[in-house]
């Protein structure tokens, strides 16, 4: 069960009153029109799904029932943070060591209690391809 | 513009009455309706119990959405309570029959006694004139549940997911949240009372759920008279 900070409610609440919503920031091709197949169908179909930092859209369903994005370790479960919409993540997979080495503010969620720790601590330290 | 919209329209927008009242004719039916005649809701009064359960039917429920400082000035105006700017907040007037919610940033719940709710709405939009804001009535979607007794605490710990304890809810304070299999509106409007806003066709689910819940404890579910 993860427990999510909502940034409009300003509080945590249970996974329950969420909904994921895929993956965050995909930019719409401004002109569909003069895309190639290949770029449209990228767009509308294809999704990154790495090992290690990612950022998801979310909705708090039975809250504010408002959109908003989570940086998410897909190994770990961990929330790095989370943050409003149009709004750009402090945490990205370039720089993942920010925040132990620079002590950037994130989400203290901590380890979450499902598949929190790695059998292999190696898992982590692997960059996403 | 049709004939039917003319009388009650306020600047581009066609409001009308739900609660025309009893010489139109039509007798409201509360959301409890089906529960009160299978017998799970009683009239007001009788024997004390640890926890008591109020329906309030047909209050005035509006959405106010909208930009924070424009929605802020018409409601003070109109009602005499500044919108709640901080997330959570609930603000009651004086006489504590009116209230304003903060449902999301730019989203607010307006409850206001039966049969207000119409020339309130007409005032905030005159008031409001070409500013970008909505306003919808949805009274009828969604009903009042009120809660109170020593133990109505206890029996919000087994029904939603959320802190109800003093520091999680303290007076003032209202969240969206799960009750039982479905949403609810949690308010906690004063230090001896609850109160549940839920849907229309969910409300005997919930009163179902509450009677199930308080049974431990001795709970009672009655109807105030509109």
């Amino acid at each position: 069960m993860f427990h999510i900070f909502c940034p409009y409610c300003q509080e945590y609440r249970e996974e329950e009153e969420f909904h994921p919503s895929g993956q965050a920031h995909l930019i719409r091709p401004a002109d569909p029109a003069s895309v190639s197949d290949e770029e449209w169908g990228d767009y509308l179909f294809f999704r990154d799904n790495p090992r290690g930092i990612h950022h998801e859209m979310w909705v708090h369903r039975l809250g504010c029932r408002k959109f908003f994005n989570i940086t998410r370790d897909t190994a770990t479960y961990e929330i790095l943070e989370t943050y409003r919409m149009g709004e750009q993540p402090s945490i990205t997979a370039a720089n993942a060591e920010v925040r132990r080495e620079q002590g950037v503010q994130t989400a203290d969620g901590g380890w979450q209690t499902v598949g929190a720790q790695p059998e292999n601590s190696r898992l982590n330290e692997e960059t996403p391809s | 513009m049709s004939e039917a919209r003319s009388e009650a329209s306020v600047g581009n927008a066609a409001t009308f009455d739900t609660h025309p009242g009893a010489d139109a004719g039509v007798t409201p039916e509360s959301p409890l309706q089906w529960s009160r005649v299978q017998g799970r809701v009683t009239e007001e009064g009788g024997a004390a119990e640890q926890i008591r359960v109020i329906e309030r039917p047909f209050l005035g429920h509006l959405v106010l959405r909208g930009g924070a400082i424009t929605l802020d000035e018409a409601v003070r105006a109109e009602l005499g309570v500044s919108l709640p700017g901080k997330p959570l907040g609930l603000v009651l007037d004086a006489e504590g029959s009116r209230s304003v919610q903060w449902v999301s940033p730019d989203e607010w719940l307006v409850i206001v006694p039966a049969g207000e709710e119409f020339e309130l709405e007409n005032r905030l939009r005159a008031r409001l004139g070409d500013a970008h804001f909505a306003i919808v009535n949805v009274g009828g979607g969604q009903t009042l549940l009120e809660l109170s007794g020593e133990k109505a605490r206890e029996l919000l710990m087994k029904s939603v997911t959320y802190d109800v304890h003093e520091h999680g809810l303290p007076v003032g304070k209202a969240v969206g949240t799960v009750f039982a299999k479905t949403s609810v509106v949690l308010r906690r409007p004063s230090e001896e009372r609850f109160e549940l806003v839920v849907r229309r066709s969910f409300a005997d689910y919930c009163v179902r759920w509450l009677r199930d819940a308080g049974r431990e404890y001795g709970l009672r579910v009655e109807s105030a008279s509109p």
